[in-house]
């Protein structure tokens, strides 16, 4: 889950990160103003949005007085980003920056390991620097079992050839990146640029991190602190309220998953289970030409409510025509206690299962009594002797012959 | 022969007293499995299908051969056994466990690696080795697997579990047995990725050829590319890409937490390029998986 | 009565608190509840969950409970005496 610019900063600067002496959040152009009158220097403006491309897109503005200052704050607030109306503008002072660095930390996921990485050409894209200036860059994995260590930071940081006190300094910064990724439950802390001032000392001037989502229990403390809810979910796009209906019927009942409700504008619903299979099934639908109306993902043998639940939410949604029930081969999920909740779902809902439901395609762990209830009620189904790709190819058929 | 299990292995469950490790310990029991116990601290002296349970991981250590552990408890505990299960001096660990912080097993990978000890998952369905033992939930309950699992020359390998029960099944249908199928867990970190267990499929003559399920997100497809062309695999794979309408909404979490599409080498499409330059042959159909592995291995 | 299932406690057995103590501590999907005076009390909207576990048939006297499966020609899961 994404920060915002001034989360991350609030989040770093508990380590001890230095930040610009003034780096607050306005929600108004007047608010943006009365911060300028307090830096009484020039500032930088900054939307606060949980996306890429904000310099391009005119989200980051300058101002010599706070009159400047008022004007550009209402510009940014209107802007919208990629979609991304922001969350308020920040406000800093600008300082003169003898050199930009960058420091990052990221997991490695073949290495298995933290990677620490570092260049002395911050300011820029570290892709690029990676690509363009391979020598200006340095990396260095860490342990996970020995204590995030400053003398790890300073073999990295030297290995550009730097010394002195610029070396020391350093050293502390990114030890102390390093040690907020392991604390906080990071999988990116990332601070670019960051600026060497003219007197030698330090800042974060852009910093931006992001928590794993597994994470959130362990860190409530400081999501609470941060003032980050439990319903912010920081996809790359804001949940709609038809996703949020479905973390909630999700979360009422423990019992199986119903899970990663994600809509779409198509007519066929899906109930669809479980990660990988919905991945192939949703692939497979769109291979045949249909036009799926939401993901999902049941698994871990949800009880009958649960799916009844999820088969009302989808069947409400505006355009939804029928629905595809479908799985790869279940082991721990029941076939008759899916196949049970479905039918309720669809009845409950006024329709006629036989009608509703395009196609059931979940073989496996008690299907003998799951293909009788499908039975009863004439539903079209399916067992493993016919694919998962051909089950949405039928189901498919259905939506064009409707 | 087969990898990582065969029927002689010894093993024990960690949480078997939870509601899907007793399921899971009366699958591989009546698979033909030897669980030698399982834990459940504060629980010792129960039984779970005739297995004892105990305290601690050492009770069981200390007077029998343990070769392998299933982790099933609680994410937040997950670290905590898979710790207390390496110190005992297991070697083979699978961890089921969904949703563990990947920090958490960045720790456990560590300290398995400073211990030569080997963990499959999290967040999977464990081994099965058809005809001698399962090792974990994989094809649920033991008439189940028979059905979907047979005795055979393809290694697989998968990053759903799910999807290993559906491949094998397709697999078994046409004739096609394996030797060992292995989950091997849909977080970003796993224990073992397919260029990890590509070297012991390589050693086991009964193998002739390999089948992966794999996703967007990650570098370990690329890995396993990389593993294929410097190390000069002996065995045709064929492969199988899921979730390639993801390649349009770059960032958007589905199926597992290991899918999230980071960089352009992350997506479907960039992954599927750099299979085939490997040498492997991506399947655009399940159901075609069993002929083009026919064709690579006549 | 569930769209599903229908379970059936006999009389004898319904009316008898130790019975109806057993039935709601065994059955993992709470279709038994006891009522305030100590009889059996059947939770119509957790029926349909039932698992076809018979731990309820287990744990009663033959012929105290039958599990009926709605959906298969009424047919029932019961223990005979």
């Amino acid at each position: 889950m994404r920060f915002y610019e001034f989360e991350s900063k609030a989040l770093l600067a508990k380590q001890g990160l230095p930040l610009p002496a003034v780096s607050r959040v306005a929600g108004t152009p007047a608010e943006a103003g009365a911060i300028a009158r307090e830096i009484a220097g020039p500032v930088v403006l900054k939307s606060q949005v949980l996306t890429g491309g904000r310099m391009k897109a005119g989200g980051v503005l300058f101002a010599d007085s706070p009159d400047e200052c008022e004007s550009a704050a209402e510009k940014i607030l209107k802007l919208e980003i990629n979609g991304h109306a922001p969350r308020g503008v920040l406000v800093e002072g600008r300082a003169p920056v003898a050199q930009e660095y960058y420091a990052g930390v990221i997991y490695d996921v073949l290495a298995k390991l933290p990677v620490m990485i570092f260049s002395d050409m911050g300011g820029i894209d570290i892709e690029e620097v990676a690509e363009k200036h391979p020598q200006h860059i340095a990396k260095l994995h860490f342990s996970t079992i020995l204590p995030p260590s400053d003398f790890r930071a300073k073999e990295l940081v030297s290995s550009l050839g730097i010394s002195g006190s610029e070396l020391n300094r350093l050293t502390r910064i990114v030890a102390q990146l390093a040690r907020s990724f392991t604390q906080y439950s990071l999988t990116l802390a990332e601070i670019n640029p960051l600026a060497r001032l003219e007197d030698g000392s330090f800042i974060c001037l852009d910093a931006h991190v992001d928590m794993e989502a597994e994470a959130r229990d362990r860190q409530q403390a400081i999501l609470e602190e941060l003032g980050i809810g439990p319903d912010e979910t920081r996809q790359a796009r804001p949940p709609t309220p038809f996703e949020i209906r479905g973390a909630q019927i999700d979360a009422v009942d423990h019992r199986g998953v119903a899970g990663n409700v994600v809509e779409f504008d198509g007519d066929l619903g899906l109930v669809i289970g479980a990660g990988g299979g919905s991945l192939t099934l949703f692939d497979a639908i769109r291979r045949h030409g249909g036009k799926p109306a939401n993901y999902c993902e049941i698994g871990g043998n949800p009880s009958v409510s649960k799916t009844c639940e999820l088969t009302k939410l989808i069947l409400s949604k505006t355009g939804v025509r029928k629905i595809a029930v479908m799985m790869n081969v279940v082991s721990n999920t029941r076939v008759d206690i899916v196949a049970r909740g479905v039918i309720k779902g669809v009845i409950e809902s006024g329709y006629d299962p036989a009608h509703k439901i395009a196609i059931f395609r979940i073989p496996g762990s008690w299907e003998q009594d799951g293909f009788k209830i499908l039975s009863k009620y004439g539903v079209e189904y399916c067992d493993r002797s016919v694919s998962m790709f051909d089950a949405a190819g039928r189901a498919v058929a259905k939506m064009q012959q409707a | 022969m087969s990898i990582l299990i065969t029927r002689d292995t010894t093993f024990i469950i960690q949480g078997i007293t939870g509601r899907e490790a007793v399921n899971v310990t009366r699958e591989c029991l009546d698979y033909g499995s030897k669980i030698v116990g399982g834990v459940t601290p504060g629980r010792a002296g129960r039984e779970v299908y005739g297995v004892p349970v105990y305290d601690t991981v050492a009770q069981i250590a200390s007077k029998t051969r343990v070769d392998g552990s299933i982790i099933t408890v609680p994410a937040p505990f997950a670290r905590d056994a898979a710790f207390e299960a390496i110190e005992a001096g297991i070697k083979t660990m699978v961890i089921v466990t969904e949703r563990i912080p990947r920090g958490d097993v960045a720790q456990m990978v560590e300290l398995a690696k400073l211990r030569a000890a080997r963990i499959i998952g999290p967040n999977c369905l464990g081994i099965i080795s058809p005809g001698e033992a399962k090792m974990g939930g994989l094809g649920g309950r033991a008439e189940d697997a028979r059905k979907a699992f047979s005795k055979g020359p393809i290694g697989v390998m998968s990053r759903s579990g799910g999807m290993t029960t559906e491949i094998c099944n397709t697999l078994t249908a046409a004739g096609l047995g394996q030797s060992t199928a292995v989950s091997i867990g849909g977080d970003a970190i796993i224990g073992s990725t397919y260029a990890e267990l590509m070297p012991l499929f390589d050693a086991d003559e009964e193998t002739k050829g390999i089948v992966i399920y794999s996703e967007p997100g990650g570098p370990m497809e690329a890995d396993l590319a990389r593993y294929v062309k410097e190390e000069k695999s002996r065995l045709p794979i064929v492969a199988f890409m899921a979730g390639r309408f993801m390649d349009e909404m770059p960032g958007m979490r589905f199926g597992h937490a290991g899918t999230i599409v980071e960089g352009k080498a992350d997506t479907a499409a960039e992954k599927i390029q750099r299979l085939e330059e490997a040498g492997i042959t991506v399947a655009e159909r399940i159901e075609d998986i069993p002929a083009l592995l026919k064709k690579r291995l006549a | 009565m569930g769209l599903f299932i229908e379970v059936q406690v006999a009389p004898e057995a319904s009316s008898k608190p130790a019975v109806v103590k057993k039935l709601v501590e065994v059955c993992p999907v709470n279709i038994f509840g006891e009522r305030e005076d100590g009889g059996l009390d059947i939770i119509e909207s957790n029926v349909d969950e039932c698992t076809l576990c018979e731990l309820c048939l287990d744990a009663t006297e033959p012929g105290a409970v039958r599990v009926i499966k709605l959906y298969d020609q009424g047919q029932a899961l019961e223990r005979s005496a």
